[in-house]
């Protein structure tokens, strides 16, 4: 079924949800009232491990003005839903992170509310807290299980000790990522609302609201049937509210069913960066052998990452960090083992990219310093290496069609003109036409009497210049068996004229807080229209804008008929969480079969009106003809079918694609049903006095299929390159005895305008034959990129090799000044690279590379 | 939906501020208690929500909103200091309240049209500070449109976009008064 050759897919339709979002009537959960609506917070453990003795209600506190829940008055197990059930709702007699929640409380008002909180006291008998990941695997102490071990992975693939005693030349290297916070710009929050049937209706910012509704079933003992989940316009997730939303659900729906009143729960920025996850720190050590000409011949990873102190999602994040450990190269001979230990910090969980970036990090540094060591160009080696059509991965996996690797990697060289930075002295030291601009202009602006004792010192400033490259790919959809499992579910419903309601939240009690009712909706004097009923949330990635494009394409009718409302449980069917970049690539495709559905009935109705046999009738062009007859245009049709025959919804549930297997038991097989491609190549300029590092220029280059939306698209790219930027150079949370000290956004510092570089994305496309119009996963992509390629080219500008992220001036003054003590020690160290392109800039020299 | 600005806050009883102003246009009256915020004033008791909170201590820009011409943090302004001053948010952009695509303002439109909007929470106030930014300076260069909106955090789109959204209003805006002058001197 396609439209003709009017193509919706590949155009860029304006997002549906940008209107609402640019004139300041979008509303979000905190934008939300409910007339008597109480207000809820939490009392926290302030120590990493320990055991509670008591919790204290300040007698000089009128009680009876609020509601407190602690964990002896929870209704049902006291467990957050989630892979495993170890995460307590409220901390029972152990606390095993900072800012673990112990009670919870609910105020008809905040100032109420934090008088509470501050009334309220845990006594801890305080114990000594595992908080490394080495720590942790000694198993000293326990924390979780009797090893501290979450998950653990093997891939083992050809011979690699023969493989290593073939080689050449063995390379060891081990490379560290931090924590990384989301800093979604809208915090979580929640409103949670008594149901006159002792049921919960629970209003949220959220990415999966099954997983919400899961959650709230379990942890209240409640039938699925009487808790309703709204996902409300979210701002920004990543990851940090797939998981999450759950607890803080939980939370709010207790207090809620106690305080008989609906509850509203909306962290503050400080109280959301202490307590929700972050992403998984790693430390991951790569042996390689390889051989004089560049082949790497055998490989031996060990991949730790941090959990955390409970399971959260950990087991699936290090399962993908496993499945990505050899990164974008066919290796013969692999020994991969994976581990995801327990410490006593906050349960990381979700991210963008979802332990992949971490092991790209790892397997492109460490191909760079292969690289050096063998004294050929990180691009040759990558040339040299990457995946082909028909290579295998070491779980398997044959590469049958549409291995971007090559692609990608050589538009972004071409584009970049990498190879001509790189050889170019002239470029690597010379001035800096933006920089020169800034100063100009800043003196203008500075006639008056600003003291400028630094922009003095700046105009002598040595400024050196670097390109640096990465080469990654991204497994699109659930790992391994996860997309059978879950067994999506999408329908698209047609709401003829009649039907039509102002849609939005369907809470009777919801008042529109900013909203006058005569402008709630617009435009909505439709003659019916198409809603794609999916589980999928939009959350800024542009789901509601891409789902219907999709439906349009395939019903081949104007985009303008089409709407994604808020998921609501009671509405939509299970297509499961906004995760894994799986949205377009597999909810997509349902939608395409709920479109054929649809089509189907409407054929089978219109048969039996006109005595015609269903495959006569024809859709082109909106309108539907038999035997060259016309029987009216999609709308009408569908109108009478609605009066005549009861509502008209198209459905379908995913198909697994043939001739693909995972095999969990063995950790063996397709893991992912299609992979994205995308090289990234990042230009640095690195201030030698300061060691402050600015990425200038980025070319992006993505293989993603098909890009239904590509300004969309892009716009992916480019958020997802700057996180990883982010991530790679400026994001660090600094931890003291378990606690996160810069819980502020100006103490957790994330890219600025100031800080973004110019981004030059392209889209390349092999398309998918499985995928909608041939589309595969993206969201997640840019992420794996950005960070190695940054590094790499601050390799480049600077000499300082650096294996652990984020690589911040302090990082690098540590580098350089390791670097003077090896220089000192090994006089002669060699970089042909800098020893080729460096000398005439001065300065650095090689600083070798500290695991 | 009446909005009544004298009912009971979410903030609890206390001495009371009464204070009168210029909201997008429109004279306001409004009684607060004395530490009420600019922020609060307009989320909790007018009900404009467009104007979001994202930290409540200046930090992140999601509250901005134009103050007498510059642009601010307005959970670090106090509802009381903004007595006789003229405050403008997000949905006093267009210049109607419930505009048309077309009747955005370019500004709205530009943002639209290079997609600088993702799940649009820094978007009010980054539509805010643009506007400060292009009423003062109606031909700013690259840097000084990342300089204006650098206290305006985005997570999803990587500026890029909102900084050429920012330069193609600008240059539309541009076009519109050269041609309303060009329409002046032809009467
Ligand atoms: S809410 Fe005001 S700056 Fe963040
Ligand atoms: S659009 Fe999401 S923070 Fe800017």
């Amino acid at each position: 079924m396609g439209a003709g050759d009017r193509s919706i897919i590949g155009s860029s339709a304006v997002r549906l949800d940008g209107w609402e979002k640019v004139s300041g009537k979008s509303l979000y959960v905190d934008d939300l009232r409910i007339p008597g609506m109480w207000f809820g917070g939490t009392a926290r453990s302030p120590v990493a491990h320990g055991y509670i003795k008591a919790i204290h209600r300040d007698p000089a506190f009128d009680w009876s003005q609020v509601v407190v829940v602690t964990a002896a008055d929870l209704p049902g197990p006291n467990a957050v839903r989630m892979i495993r059930d170890d995460h307590p709702i409220l901390a029972a007699d152990e606390v095993c992170f900072v800012s673990e929640p112990v009670a919870i409380i609910a105020a008809p008002d905040r100032d109420t509310l934090i008088k509470a909180i501050d009334a309220l006291s845990v006594e801890i008998e305080e114990h000594s807290p595992i908080l490394t990941m080495e720590d942790s695997l000694r198993a000293e102490g326990i924390v979780w299980g009797d090893d501290n071990i979450f998950a653990e992975y093997r891939i083992h693939s050809g011979d690699p000790a023969a493989g290593f005693r073939s080689a050449d030349l063995i390379v060891e290297g081990t490379y560290r990522t931090g924590h990384q916070e989301h800093l979604y710009l809208e915090p979580n929050g929640v409103i949670a609302i008594p149901r006159s049937d002792g049921g919960i209706e629970l209003l949220g910012s959220m990415q999966c609201p099954y997983y919400v509704h899961a959650a709230l079933a379990h942890g209240l003992g409640l039938e699925s049937t009487r808790i309703v989940v709204k996902q409300t316009t979210t701002g920004g997730a990543f990851g940090g509210k797939e998981d999450f939303p759950s607890v803080l659900a939980l939370h709010a729906s207790l207090l809620a069913q106690r305080a008989g009143c609906a509850v509203k729960m909306v962290h503050e920025r400080t109280e959301d960066i202490r307590s929700t996850t972050k992403r998984h720190p790693s430390r991951i050590h790569h042996r390689t052998g390889v051989m004089r000409d560049g082949k790497l011949v055998a490989s031996e990873i060990d991949l730790l990452l941090d959990g955390g102190a409970y399971t959260t999602l950990s087991p699936v994040v290090l399962s993908r960090a496993t499945l990505h450990a050899t990164g974008a190269y066919y290796i013969p001979n692999v020994s991969i083992r994976g581990r995801v230990v327990a410490t006593h910090t906050p349960p990381n969980g979700a991210f963008r990219g979802f332990g992949a970036p971490q092991s790209l990090f790892a397997v492109e540094r460490h191909v760079d310093r292969i690289a050096r060591e063998l004294g050929i160009d990180p691009l040759d080696i990558r040339r040299r290496n990457m995946l082909r059509d028909g290579d295998q991965f070491p779980f398997g996996q044959v590469l049958k069609e549409g291995v971007g690797a090559s692609l990608v990697l050589e538009q972004a060289i071409a584009l970049s003109e990498y190879k001509e930075k790189k050889a170019s002295k002239a470029w690597r030291c010379g001035p800096d036409p933006h920089r020169a601009g800034e100063k100009a202009e800043q003196a203008e602006k500075a006639s008056g009497a600003q003291p400028s004792a630094q922009r003095t010192s700046s105009a002598v400033r040595s400024v050196r210049k670097g390109v640096g490259l990465s080469l990654y790919l991204h497994g699109g959809g659930f790992t391994g068996a996860g997309e059978e499992r879950i067994s999506a579910k999408a329908q698209v419903r047609f709401v003829s004229e009649a039907q039509v309601e102002g849609s939005f939240i369907g809470s009777s009690q919801v008042e529109r807080a900013s909203v006058a009712d005569d402008q709630i909706e617009r435009g909505q004097s439709r003659q019916g229209h198409i809603e794609v009923l999916v589980s999928n949330v939009e959350m800024g990635q542009g789901a509601s804008t891409v789902l219907p494009m999709i439906a349009a394409q395939a019903l081949g009718l104007p985009l303008e008929l089409f709407s994604h409302p808020h998921p609501d449980t009671s509405r939509v069917p299970d297509s499961g969480p906004t995760v894994a970049s799986r949205t377009t690539m597999m909810v997509g495709r349902i939608v395409i079969d709920a479109c054929s559905d649809m089509v189907a009935k409407l054929k089978a109705a219109l048969a039996q009106w006109h005595e015609v046999r269903p495959e006569e009738v024809e859709l082109a062009n909106g309108r539907f003809v038999a035997c060259g007859e016309e029987l009216g245009s999609f709308t009408s049709c569908a109108s009478r079918f609605s009066r005549e025959m009861g509502p008209l919804l198209g459905e379908a549930t995913y198909v697994p694609p043939a001739g693909l297997r995972w095999d969990e038991e063995t950790y063996r097989g397709d893991a992912y049903k299609a992979y994205s491609w995308g090289a990234h190549v990042v230009e640095v300029e690195v201030d030698m006095e300061t060691l402050e590092v600015r990425p200038v220029k980025v070319t992006a280059v993505v293989e993603i299929g098909r890009a239904i939306n590509p300004v969309l698209a892009v716009g992916q790219v480019d958020g997802g390159t700057l996180q990883a930027l982010g991530w790679g150079g400026m994001e660090e949370i600094k931890l003291e005895g378990g606690r996160y000290l810069n819980d502020r956004v100006t103490t957790y510092i994330i890219p600025t305008a100031l800080d973004a570089p110019d981004i030059e994305v392209k889209i390349v496309e092999l398309p998918y034959e499985r995928g909608p119009y041939g589309a595969k996963g993206l969201g997640e992509l840019p992420m794996n990129g950005g960070a190695p390629a940054l590094v790499s080219a601050i390799e480049d500008a600077t000499g300082l090799s650096a294996s652990a992220i984020p690589v911040t001036p302090e990082r690098l003054m540590a580098l350089m000044d390791e670097g003077s003590e090896i220089r000192k020690s090994k006089a002669g160290a060699s970089n042909p690279y800098l020893a080729a392109g460096d000398a005439d800039c001065g300065a650095v020299e090689d600083a070798g590379e500290t695991p | 939906m009446a909005v009544r600005h004298d009912e009971a806050t979410e903030q609890g009883p206390g001495r009371k501020l009464t204070i009168r102003f210029t909201l997008n246009g429109s004279i306001c009256e409004a009684t607060v208690p004395p530490e009420t915020t600019l922020l609060q004033l307009l989320r909790d008791r007018l009900n404009l929500t467009g104007t979001k909170c994202g930290c409540e201590i200046g930090e992140c820009g999601a509250c901005t909103v134009i103050l007498d011409g510059r642009a601010v943090a307005s959970c670090l302004v106090l509802a009381g200091q903004v007595d006789g001053l003229h405050v403008q948010t997000v949905e006093g952009l267009a210049g109607k309240p419930a505009p048309t695509a077309e009747e955005l303002h370019p500004l709205q439109k530009a943002f639209l049209d290079r997609d600088a909007v993702a799940c649009g929470f820094c978007t009010p106030g980054m539509l805010m500070s643009a506007k400060a930014l292009l009423d003062e300076n109606p031909e700013p260069s690259r840097d000084e449109i990342r300089r204006a909106i650098s206290g305006n955090l985005c997570r999803c789109t990587g500026y890029i976009p909102i900084v050429e959204a920012i330069e193609r209003a600008a240059s539309e805006i541009n076009r519109q008064s050269a041609c309303h002058e060009h329409d002046e001197r032809e009467a």
